[in-house]
This record gives C-alpha cells, structure tokens and sequence, in this order.
C-alpha cells in the first residue's frame, strides 16, 4: 500500500509496479505518477499536452 | 535481444506490453524514458530494436529520427511517426496511394480557410494537424460557425493552428471502425460506437468486436502501407456503403480492444518487433 500525496488516502500498488506508472487515486480522483521504485514515491501526474495521444 | 521500450507516462497499454515483453526469456528490457534522454547525435543506447510508446507525438518522432539516423530499428519507424503524426501528411500519403479518404482542404489564412469550407458545403470538422484522442475537434455547421472558430484558431492558437485542416463531415451513423494492423496483418477490429459525433474510447465511446472481413483488412493493410508499414491503427468511415480512411495512429491504443476482440494485441505486438523476419526486411 501506499498513500496519495494529495489528500492522504491509501492506494494499492499493482505487484509489477513500473517508474512513470498511471495511477488514479479512488478517493480524491487525482492522476498520479510512480516516480521511484524502492521505497514507492508517488507524485501528481503532468497535466495533458498538447501533443499528446496515440 | 535486448529491447529498447520508449517511454515516457506508462498507462494501461504500455504495462500489458511490458508484461508481455518480460514473459519472454529472450528479451532483456531496457527502459528508456524519454523524460531523462539525451541525444549527442552519435551513441545510440546498447539494444537491438527501440520499441515506441512515448505520449509525446514531437518527443518521439525526433528521438525516432535521431535513433534511426545512428542505425538503430526502431517500431514503429520514423518516417511512419512523420506521416501519422501530423494529419495532413496522412492525408497527403493516402491521396499518393489512392487510399479513399473524406473529402479535405488545407489552408493557411482565415479567408482561405472559410473559402474552403464554403466549397466543401456544410457541416465540415476542422482538426489541428497534430493532435490526438478527438481534442480541439470542430464540426462546423454553419459561416457563423466557421468564422468564429477560425478567428479563436488565428488569435488564441500557437502558429500550427492557423495551419487549417478541414473536412467534409462524413455521416457515419454513431460508429466508426478500428482496426489494428500489426505488419502484414490485420490482427483485429472494433466498432467504436457513441452517440456524440466524435466516438473516440477516449471521449467515452464504447468498443465492440467486428470481425475482421477481407474488404476491411485489404484496405487497413493499404492504408498502413501508405504511411510506410509497422503497427497502427486504421480508422475508418462507413459512408453510403464506401469505406474511408479517417486517420491513423502508429503509437495505437488498444488497452478497451482485447477483451471486446479476444485478440492479444500487445503479444502480437512483441512478437513482431522480436521477429528475424521482420529485422531482416528492413
């Protein structure tokens, strides 16, 4: 488990987490980011850009 | 065979590649996240063939140039990305294969632009070249429409948007057709259906499974062709019993496609960028 930088609540890591790994808090719906690994860091994820997509 | 996977955001589709690519004995993974990148114009990183999933239309279509250009294989290629990437070079690649296509006009004035869309008759949808997920789509109905949305265009844009892309609306019955094509084959299709006009999933469509038919993959086929081969997604039109190639996407999204085809998209993916035959051809 881990916890949201953004309003606290606890967040289930998948078992093969991944450095730049999506995220969606269920609880306050905030798109995160995994950042580091060892220990599990999360941080807000980058607004959309203009280039994005597939 | 060591296997650059570039990146940069990983969502969805890019963990089921990853899952895929270490489930495979042979394959060393090597991330390259293109947020820590940086290019001298001579080393290129030690793998075999740079698999691309950057978010980044601008970010990956140069680190794609640059990887190519110190000899690296790269999936999709450069030239694949260029052509993708900005719309009306789609639809200028497209028109040299006689691939069909709706009806379009690029303009580089407001006055051009409305003298355009006046020509093709309304309703038109102006798209930003370079653009994704139905973001900053317009259907125009109407002059006052088409007057307005071009003078925000001109004013608020950065210089791209006052590179206009118009096109003849194509009634398409609240659905459109995907299909993926990985090489040589079309591997599978969806219905993306939604009762607004645009019905991409990531605009809340919903997809549904239409089985691959023989007139759906010659044409897929050629559309991919046209943009220079690999693995995209076609998107196409129903029109008035005519297929239409809308667009094609060559980081392609297919994380709402698997369970709604029963096809496993990312495995046919790794399996063709892993592929001898595939290195050999290039």
């Amino acid at each position: 488990m881990s916890v949201c930088p953004v309003c606290d609540a606890e967040l289930a890591i998948s078992d093969d987490p991944v450095e730049g790994e999506l995220l969606e808090c269920e609880e306050c719906g905030v798109e995160l980011e995994i950042l580091a690994l060892d220990p599990i860091t999360l941080g807000e994820a980058p607004d959309a850009e203009e280039d994005w997509g597939e | 065979m060591r296997v650059g996977f570039l990146h940069s955001l990983i969502r969805k589709d890019e963990k089921l590649l990853i899952a895929e690519l270490r489930r495979r004995s042979d394959v060393e993974l090597v991330f390259l996240d293109d947020r820590r990148l940086v290019f001298d114009f001579r080393s290129v990183p030690d793998v075999d063939v740079v698999l691309e999933r950057s978010i980044n239309h601008s970010r990956a279509m140069h680190a794609l140039r640059l990887f190519e250009g110190a000899g690296l294989d790269c999936v999709n290629r450069y030239e694949v990305s260029r052509r993708c990437g900005d719309k009306i070079l789609t639809a200028a690649s497209l028109r040299e294969c006689g691939v069909p296509q709706p009806e379009a006009r690029v303009a580089f004035t407001e006055e051009s632009a409305l003298e355009a869309i006046e020509e093709l008759g309304y309703p038109v949808v102006l798209k930003p070249a370079v653009g994704s997920w139905g973001r900053l789509l317009s259907r125009i109905n109407d002059r006052h429409a088409a007057e307005t949305v071009l003078e925000h265009k001109a004013i608020l844009g950065s210089y791209h948007h006052s590179i206009f892309f118009v096109q003849k609306y194509v009634e398409k019955g609240g659905r459109d057709i995907r299909a993926f094509v990985v090489g040589d084959d079309c591997v599978a299709a969806i219905y993306r259906s939604s009762e607004h006009w645009i019905t991409n999933t990531a605009r809340g469509g919903t997809a549904s499974n239409f089985p691959v038919t023989s007139e759906i993959a010659e044409l897929s086929l050629r559309a991919a062709a046209a943009m220079g081969g690999g693995v995209v997604a076609v998107d196409l039109l129903e029109s008035g019993g005519e297929l239409l190639v809308n667009e094609v996407n060559y980081t392609m999204e297919f994380r709402n496609s698997i369970e709604a085809t029963g096809v496993n998209i990312p495995e046919r993916i790794v399996s063709y960028v892993v592929s001898p035959d595939r290195a050999a051809v290039r």
